[in-house]
């Protein structure tokens, strides 16, 4: 049989189904919340040079290129002398991996009658990983939990005791964390029973062409796309809360027919607390940005991956070096496509957002009886919750929708039965998209408060309260967050603070901004923002200019 | 009902209202075009045809069957009822806000679902349950009535109620119910802790919002439809195939017609049933492939796999989260943008591209010489040579080859690369579906029969299954009008659920028992209104997860009254159903059950089993042609026989076509097709083939 193109496009197109089934499984058998509801998680093909073939596309584009650069450490680490059959290797170092310990990285050898030919890897943020647990707290990575550094998890198809032992015994949930790490072994694995499936049908013993095919077809692709950009030096700033301090971000991006780099010189230092992200981190989500709006038809791998040139100074904020902590590096991650983005539309006008609420608003509760005698369990909640995206250059932003995180939020219903708090409001948050010809995606209010015998402690991680959203060519900011108890005392943005029972608690999540004048809004768009109550008649007669 | 009884099925679908009756000299079937604005009017023509051919009086059908995909229309459309959604204050825009997620990763400038009831049409009580039906907050009588005087200025024709934890407490939502029936009592209300009473805001807000949406339409149509039956002398009982494969009397649908959303592509999937419970198999992939889509199904030990939500009106073609999540019992079908008339393109790689998009029947593909100028998998199935020019649907319509290849030519690519390529991925991206179908439902697809039906899928059911490693391969007879002939194989069903959280460690036997009795004396009542004497089985199920999960398992549970100690039993069969679907359990952790759903149904006759012709004797050949054998890569010197030659015991080894009015069927190298005595062709891997 001979192999022809076409057959290169079937099995580029299989290689996506194979990796994409190897997420599923994933998906399916996680106990973390943030793989089951955002895929936390991602899934990849490599060729044996280490470079990636194809990628599952799943929910958090934080796993964009930093699984994929990931792989070739494992390579260099291990060595090719000792890479077996039946190996299985492991590591969550945030500089070697995807940016924070929680993140589990598993990469698997494929071999082929004896050979070794590629690898398959899979990534997934597991429940607790020990330290102090998910949060900003921590003031070095040592505090943050376990680190495993590249290792074997198996050797020839025997697990290695001694290292479930240790994590067992350092993680508040063995069983969890170290099923997850059987769950991404498994998933390797069904990966690889399907490439050899493919590989018989097709009657191929490696990966050498069909990976080289798919490479130089998606880095074509993307130099061409890449190239349509006009060449030019674009500087874009942009100011966002931090933790203790305002952070500066700064973006250079320089296109030069089809070369393209971006470059974080400027960027704020370190924080004395884990909002860091290591630069692998940046990279993702600085490059999925560039990706979504010069060349979002390639599919994800080195090809397409490579022209994307992302830096960040070492020991900048963006660029964290160890042992800075790095447990909620995703705050700072989620807001780097905003900076980015600003700079691309230099170059192309009318093709991106404004910028929106971009930082996740998620709460981590911990109930706990106000009566410590009263024996009522402890009880934790944890809820993903989205401000607005900004609006785009021929629509309105998408209210309380995750971008770019790709997270789901949680029923209230089935999160009052998780854990003892009654949320009064989970609604829109009238006016808080940004005014202008098209408006910024509104926020929402949520209202939690503590059920009867309890107190909660929540960690508060917000941003945007101070900076809010900015609009685009002459659209105005969306509304800022705010963090306050119902009734108007206000609370603190970041840290750890306490809800007693018969207070309740109020988050008012940020909007996204506007595109455009909005005295050039379509009257009629104005006249039905208004019947819905997406604005108020004050705000339509004040930005809008709307006499009704 | 008794054997002899006659009986007609009727499927209205976006194109054909197809009509199957069965009578004591067999089964007489016909097709006629859908009559958008009477639809009944279809049904009144078609079954007088059938009832003609088949020489009988209308007034000597004993029942009439119904199915349709008018309501899934309806809503897609938009063209339901003016609504009104009277919600618990703080939770005015669940549906607007939906998930909070976005379907498409790299899109930019995605477009989300507009919710069925514009933000001013919902209206919010302060009231509110918690979790375990315990009022957290009382109604206030005067703002209920404030709200019901809005509705009433509103005019609206349909309100829904969905109140926050009223499958735990339906009190709040009756009373909101009882006043505005008191005060408007024409209009339609649906309550949620009647239409979905399970746990999660979400999908039990879109059900009862989508089945107020189409009710008042709904029951219209029905009403029409049993009058003019009556009218024309058709006297006998309408019942309804409801989505999750059974039937319901005509009252109950119009009530609920957001349980009719799948009743169409259901009967496909108990068409396939059928045949599987006639040849003793277990294991069953269906495929049904037409001019657009393709649809899936698993039927494992008879019965079509079913589930308790899905998604409606995906606003982007097929994708997954693009549409609307509803809960109501439904028959577990994937849907992929494959069909005959699936357009081929090249995207910017240079790579091709097949769907979804589809040339549909206007224009339809290329070779129908009717506009098309688009390639598609029909064009290149004609250009493969797997269609006869002169023999298409009976030779009813003339292909044009030279139409196909012209379309083809803009693929930049020799003609015959690119209808091998169209072919090949399209069979790909259906064969992926399917892999991944039976990956998420913890089963080995190698171990399946497939069943194809519709016009398309005995042309590429045989490739899939290559591509599947499946072995054995059934293409029944009378695949034409399959979902019309399965709603005469359909038992009286009704599903109840009720969500009822409970941590299996604070087990609590009485209120389960309390509820389940409820809910089988619900469901016995709906059966009953169809079939009151009938025999029936019951079916329990409860949704389970490990603790701190998001999604639930459906796990089998004996019908009895529990006790205390059956927490054991409902904790083994949990383990049991877990390690099916991802082959570990977890020790150790606490496990919880959310939903309950009793299933009542009616036995079904034992289905007459088929001898299987095993290898069979060489039929004869009417002539040979060649077509492009795929797996081969080259061009093979093929048999044709003529499918109605094939009598019971007859063969054909592959490379052959079997050839007949409404399709073809391919044979490839690697299979040799059976004729079985009940007009079904088995086709069976050849030794050492796959």
């Amino acid at each position: 049989m001979r192999t022809s193109a076409i057959d290169h496009q079937i099995m580029w197109n299989r290689l996506i189904a194979v990796v994409e089934e190897q997420a599923t499984t994933l998906i399916r058998t996680a106990f973390s919340t943030s793989v089951r509801e955002a895929g936390d998680l991602s899934a990849g093909l490599f060729d044996r040079q280490g470079r990636m073939i194809a990628q599952a596309v799943t929910g958090t584009p934080g796993h964009v290129n930093a699984m994929a650069e990931s792989v070739t450490h494992f390579a260099d680490r291990i060595g090719p002398q000792n890479t077996f059959e039946g190996d299985v290797f492991i590591t969550n170092d945030p500089w070697l991996g995807t940016g924070h310990l929680h993140d589990i990285t598993v990469v698997t050898p494929v071999f082929r009658k004896g050979s070794h030919i590629g690898y398959f890897a899979c990534t997934a943020h597991v429940v607790d990983i020990g330290g102090r647990g998910f949060g900003p707290d921590g003031n070095e990575v040592f505090e943050e939990g376990l680190l495993i550094p590249i290792t074997k998890f198996a050797e020839r198809g025997t697990v290695q005791p001694l290292l479930i032992e240790l994590i067992r015994a350092n993680v508040r949930t063995p069983d969890q964390t170290v099923g997850d790490m059987y769950s991404l072994a498994a998933c390797n694995e069904a990966g690889d029973r399907r490439l050899q499936a493919m590989m018989d049908e097709f009657d191929i013993d490696d990966l050498d062409a069909l990976s080289d095919f798919v490479i130089e077809t998606s880095r074509k692709a993307t130099l061409e796309a890449i190239a349509k950009v006009p060449s030019g030096e674009y500087r874009q700033t942009m100011q966002v809360d931090g933790y203790d301090a305002p952070v500066h971000m700064e973006v250079t991006l320089t296109i030069d027919g089809d070369q393209l780099t971006a470059d974080f010189d400027g960027t704020s230092g370190m924080s004395r607390f884990g909002v860091n992200c290591p630069e692998v981190y940046t990279r993702a989500y600085a490059c999925y940005a560039l990706k979504c709006a010069i060349a979002r038809e390639v599919p994800n791998n080195t090809g397409s991956l490579e022209p994307f040139r992302i830096t960040a100074p070492d020991g900048c904020i963006l660029a964290a070096k160890r042992p800075a902590p790095v447990s909620v590096r995703h705050v700072m991650g989620h807001l780097v496509p905003d900076v980015v983005l600003g700079a691309l539309h230099q170059a192309l006008p009318n093709t991106v957002p404004a910028e929106g609420a971009s930082a996740l608003w998620n709460i981590q509760i911990a109930a706990r009886a106000s009566d410590p005698a009263s024996g009522l369990p402890n009880r934790e909640v944890l809820m993903f919750n989205s401000g607005g995206t900004g609006a785009r250059p021929a629509l309105d932003g998408l209210s309380a929708t995750a971008f770019p995180s790709g997270v789901s939020t949680m029923s209230v219903e089935a999160t009052e039965h998780v854990g003892p708090i009654t949320v009064w409001r989970k609604d829109l948050r009238e006016g808080s998209g940004g005014a202008g010809a098209l408006r910024g995606g509104l926020g929402q209010t949520i209202e939690i408060e503590p059920r009867k015998g309890y107190d909660f402690y929540f960690n508060a991680m917000f941003d945007r309260v101070e900076n809010p959203a900015r609009g685009r060519d002459g659209g105005l900011p969306g509304g800022p967050g705010a963090v306050e108890l119902v009734g108007g005392t206000k609370l603190k943005s970041k840290g750890r603070q306490l809800i007693r029972s018969g207070q309740r608690l109020r988050l008012s999540l940020p909007g996204g901004g506007g595109y455009g004048d909005p005295l050039a809004r379509d009257r009629a768009a104005v006249a039905r923002d208004i019947a819905a109550g997406f604005i108020t008649a004050e705000q339509a007669k004040t930005d809008y200019g709307f006499e009704g | 009902m008794h054997e002899n009884a006659i009986r007609v099925g009727v499927d209205i679908g976006g194109t054909f209202t197809d009509i199957a009756l069965q009578h004591p000299g067999g089964l007489s079937t016909c097709k006629v075009l859908t009559n958008y604005s009477q639809p009944e009017q279809a049904i009144l023509d078609g079954v007088a045809q059938a009832a003609d051919r088949a020489g009988i009086g209308l007034g000597d059908i004993g029942q009439v069957i119904h199915g349709t995909t008018l309501v899934t229309n309806a809503l897609i459309e938009r063209r339901g009822a003016k609504t009104a959604f009277i919600t618990t204050e703080g939770f005015r825009d669940v549906i607007e806000m939906r998930s909070e997620n976005r379907f498409e990763q790299y899109d930019l400038n995605l477009n989300l679902p507009v919710p069925l009831v514009p933000r001013e049409h919902r209206f919010t009580l302060n009231e509110r349950m918690g979790p375990n039906g315990e009022v957290l907050l009382a109604q206030d009588a005067a703002e209920l009535a404030t709200i019901v005087e809005r509705v009433r200025e509103g005019g609206f024709e349909a309100v829904a109620v969905g109140l926050m934890h009223a499958y735990a407490n339906d009190a709040h939502e009756v009373a909101v119910g009882e006043a505005l029936r008191a005060a408007l009592p024409d209009l339609s209300i649906s309550l949620s802790s009647v239409i979905s009473p399970q746990m999660r805001e979400l999908p039990r807000f879109n059900t009862v919002i989508a089945n107020a949406y189409v009710q008042p339409q709904v029951a219209d149509y029905l009403g029409r439809l049993v009058a003019r039956l009556r009218d024309t002398g058709v006297m006998a009982p309408v019942f309804m195939l409801h989505s999750g494969g059974g039937l319901i009397a005509v009252e109950t649908a119009a009530e609920q017609p957001v349980r009719l959303l799948e009743s169409g592509p259901a009967g496909g999937a108990i068409f396939a049933a059928d045949f599987a419970r006639a040849h003793g198999l277990d294991k069953v992939l269906s495929f049904d492939m037409g001019g657009t889509t393709a649809k899936i199904c698993l039927i494992e030990d008879g019965a079509p796999k079913t589930a308790n939500t899905f998604e409606v009106a995906r606003t982007y073609r097929f994708k997954k989260g693009s549409g609307m999540t509803v809960s109501t019992p439904v028959v577990e079908m994937v849907e992929i943008g494959a069909g005959g008339g699936s357009i081929a393109s090249i995207d910017s790689m240079g790579r091709l591209q097949v769907g979804p998009r589809s040339a549909a029947s206007e224009p339809g593909p290329a070779c129908y010489g009717r506009g098309g100028a688009e390639p598609t998998v029909t064009d290149a199935n004609l250009l493969l040579g797997r269609l006869d020019p002169d023999n298409f649907a009976g030779g009813s319509i003339k292909l044009h080859p030279e139409n196909a290849a012209q379309a083809a030519d803009k693929l930049n690519l020799t003609a015959h690369d690119a209808a091998f390529g169209i072919t090949e991925l399209v069979d790909e991206n259906m064969a992926n579906a399917a892999r991944v179908h039976t990956v998420e439902n913890g089963r080995d697809i190698e171990h399946f029969t497939m069943i194809a039906f519709g016009g398309g899928a005995p042309l590429h059911a045989c490739r899939l299954c290559e591509k599947l490693g499946i072995s054995a391969l059934i293409i029944p007879p009378g695949a034409g009008v399959g979902s019309a002939i399965g709603f005469l194989k359909a038992p009286f069903s009704f599903e109840a659920t009720r969500g009822l959280f409970q941590r299996l460690d604070a087990f609590n036997a009485d209120t389960v028992n309390a509820a389940l009795a409820e809910m089988e004396a619900e469901a016995r009542a709906f059966v009953a209104k169809g079939a009151p004497e009938a025999e029936t089985r019951l079916q329990l199920t409860a949704q389970m997860r490990y603790s701190g999960q998001g999604w639930e398992i459906p796990v089998s549970l004996p019908h009895k009254v529990f006790a205390a100690e059956d927490v054991a039993m409902i904790q083994s069969a949990f383990e049991e159903a877990y390690r099916t679907l991802f082959g570990r359990i977890i020790e150790g952790l606490p496990m919880e059950i959310t939903n309950w759903q009793v299933s009542v149904s009616t036995i079904l006759p034992e289905a007459a089993r088929v001898a299987r012709h095993g290898s069979g004797t060489d039929a004869a050949v009417a002539r040979n042609r060649n077509f492009f054998d795929a797996a081969l890569r080259q061009d093979v010197e093929a048999r044709e026989v003529n499918r109605a030659d094939m009598t019971p015991g007859l063969a054909v080894d592959g490379p052959a076509i079997i050839v007949e009015t409404e399709t073809s069927t391919v044979v490839t190298s690697g299979y040799r097709a059976v004729a079985q005595g009940d007009g079904s062709m088995l086709l069976l891997a050849k030794k050492g083939a796959l």
